[in-house]
């Protein structure tokens, strides 16, 4: 079975910084992470190559030079190739275009690869956009059947089995492949890499692919200028602060304190 | 001297501390409580490569230096000392001799399961009237032409009942003291022996530590481990590197130690101001530090001799002495500094001030260690 994760590399922080004039997340200083539901893809398709060993999981990201850091921590925990898609002119990308790049790329991979991939597997949303469009998105794109927010998928003889979480319990789907799956935290903790993939992963090429080489892309539907959304603004909310404790000795008192408090704030 | 590990060592460095902080650090005070070997720790630990890191790769490590395991066994040990002991135990007590005295056959054998961490590691020295005085061995090996006869019991044995492959020391000829005393392997289920009872300690308590009974244990020819008659020196040279792998769980308590002390005193309000303000708190952990450093460049001092294959013994001994010194000294100060809520169990200093403990005490008490660096003195 051939399987493609989809990985991004996101900023490890709670206190995310924005630039004022771009709108785009200031990314130096600010320590990266492979996208946490990320990994949680990549780890159910180990765990489907734990079983099957001819697995082959081939990660793929979209981002800049930088991001090549996150395959390679794909590379230490499970996968056995990495492409990165880079390039200046996909900067700026929204959701419907980045699909969109990546549906090309992994047509693109395909063919480098000699080999077409059974299933895709992705986050089912990033901790920093928190849009969760990437992937259905995709999957359009891929004219792929999906099945989102996973927990786990088997390899069956009739196709995959998707563990899903309901409302009212446990969903098992069967998805014939191709197919796309997001994925949602498992009640597992992914694996750590180990010592050894970890030094073959420092040694590893990562293939790059950049507008060169994705000639099916057309121009028009990437980047900043084939993007139909525009992010207007993004900002960090001011925090609250510390509300005031009204706790007189009486009920009444406290109700007057209050009172006063919320006249001279011109509330009431 | 020059302690900076290659990048790809600090990779792994790195990657252990990601580890310990999201799977070591969160059970530490479960398993003190519980008094729980960190079984799944060491199955993870065995996955990531880790149980056999420092050893080359034709046997099954990962051929990491020798110094970037002590700096493991430090990581370890900030998050959680009773895992360190484990990990070292299985590596510089039992994995190691056999790398450095077992036969071919014996390297073959034993090597490959031991640095995958297929299986654990355990050493036996110690007995009931053989501490400190450890020639004082009545754990007997009695030739029997076909086979070895073992007699006797050891305590306080690390990985006891979890470890498949036991480095134990017997008599082999009581006449010749030290001289008589030979190693052996001994594997979990030889008939004849058994683990005893499980230790209630003050410290590491999710370390396990038993007793091991030998009654007409019958062992291969092929399991005496080194030279007839060397087992003594076979034990004092694996405590020489066992030694420095304490020095390193030492310092990992203490800097771990330091590190939770820091966000408390930088929070905590008295008569206004944080105690961090305080120039008593300031001097004293400035104090702390340096002390944990010193610590520190001994350790790597250590290691970095015996990777270099140079004398190291007496570097290992003052290594020991003083980071054990600085892990007792520095837990209780930083409880101090937290004051009631570093006493109770809600917060780890009184754990860790508890774990630090043992590092004066076990593989060679502090006062061995200045035997072994006054005798390298030359001072009779």
């Amino acid at each position: 079975m051939n399987i493609l994760v989809c990985v991004k590399q996101v900023p490890d922080t709670n206190e995310i910084k924005i630039d004022p004039d771009t709108n785009t997340l200031i990314r130096d200083g600010v320590p990266s992470i492979v996208n946490p539901f990320d990994g949680y893809a990549l780890e159910a398709a180990a765990r489907i190559k734990d079983n099957a060993p001819d697995t082959k999981i081939v990660v793929l990201s979209m981002g800049p030079q930088q991001a090549e850091t996150a395959l390679c921590e794909c590379l230490a925990i499970a996968a056995d190739k990495a492409y990165l898609v880079t390039d200046r002119a996909f900067g700026g990308s929204d959701t419907l275009a980045t699909s969109y790049i990546l549906s090309k790329a992994i047509e693109k991979v395909e063919e480098l690869e000699n080999e077409k991939f059974d299933a895709v597997f992705c986050g089912k949303q990033a901790i920093d956009g928190d849009t969760a469009q990437v992937g259905p998105e995709l999957a359009e794109h891929l004219g792929y059947p999906q099945v989102t927010c996973a927990l786990e998928v088997k390899s069956e003889a009739d196709g995959l089995h998707v563990y899903r979480e309901a409302e009212d319990g446990k969903e098992v789907i069967g998805v014939k492949t191709p197919c796309l799956i997001t994925f949602t935290k498992p009640s597992f903790d992914p694996r750590f890499p180990t010592i050894k993939r970890k030094i073959a992963a420092r040694k590893a090429k990562i293939a790059q692919l950049t507008a060169a080489e994705l000639t099916s892309i057309d121009p028009a539907h990437a980047g900043l200028k084939g993007s139909p959304t525009k992010v207007k603004r993004t900002y960090v909310p001011p925090r609250k602060e510390a509300g005031v404790v009204v706790k007189e000795e009486t009920v009444e008192a406290s109700a007057h304190k209050l009172f006063d408090l919320l006249s001279k704030a011109h509330v009431i | 001297m020059n302690f900076k590990f290659t990048d790809e060592e600090q990779d792994i460095l790195d990657m252990l501390h990601d580890f310990c902080v999201k799977a070591v650090a969160p059970m530490a005070a479960e398993i003190d409580d519980q008094e729980r070997f960190p079984e799944e720790t060491w199955h993870q630990l065995a996955e990531m490569g880790m149980m056999g890191m420092a050893y080359p790769e034709e046997v099954g490590g990962a051929g990491i230096s020798y110094l970037a395991y002590i700096a493991a066994v430090e990581e370890i040990s900030k998050h959680c000392a009773a895992t360190g002991t484990m990990f070292s135990a299985h590596s510089s007590l039992c994995t190691w001799p056999i790398f450095a005295f077992g036969t071919e056959e014996q390297k073959k054998k034993y090597l490959p399961d031991l640095c995958s961490g297929e299986k654990l590691g355990a050493f036996a020295l110690t007995e009931p009237g053989a501490g400190t005085d450890s020639a004082m061995q009545r754990t007997v090996a009695e030739d029997k032409g076909d086979c070895w006869l073992l007699n006797g019991s050891k305590i306080f044995i690390t990985n006891a009942g979890y470890a498949s492959v036991y480095v134990v020391f017997a008599m082999t000829d009581k006449s010749l003291g030290t001289k008589g005393i030979s190693a052996f392997l001994v594997e979990k289920d030889t008939p004849g022996f058994r683990i005893g009872s499980h230790e209630k300690k003050m410290g590491i308590r999710g370390s396990a530590t038993c007793e091991l009974i030998f009654e007409d244990c019958k062992l291969p020819k092929e399991n005496l481990l080194g030279e007839l008659g060397k087992g003594f020196k076979i034990a004092m040279m694996t405590l020489d590197g066992g030694r420095i792998g304490i020095a390193a769980q030492a310092v990992g308590i203490a800097q771990g130690c330091i590190d939770q002390t820091i966000p408390y005193l930088n929070q905590r309000i008295q008569f206004g101001k944080r105690i961090s303000q305080f120039q008593n708190t300031q001097f004293e952990m400035a104090n702390m530090q340096t002390h944990v450093d010193a610590a520190r460049l001994l350790t790597y001092r250590a290691a970095q001799a015996k990777q270099d294959g140079d004398r190291y013994s007496h570097l290992a001994a003052m290594a020991k002495l003083f980071a054990a010194d600085t892990a007792s000294d520095v837990t209780r100060r930083c409880l101090q500094l937290v004051g009631g809520y570093g006493y109770t169990r809600e917060y780890p200093f009184e754990r860790m001030m508890r774990d630090a403990k043992i590092t004066e005490i076990y593989e060679g008490t502090s006062e061995v260690q200045r035997m072994v660096v006054s005798g390298w003195m030359g001072v009779k």
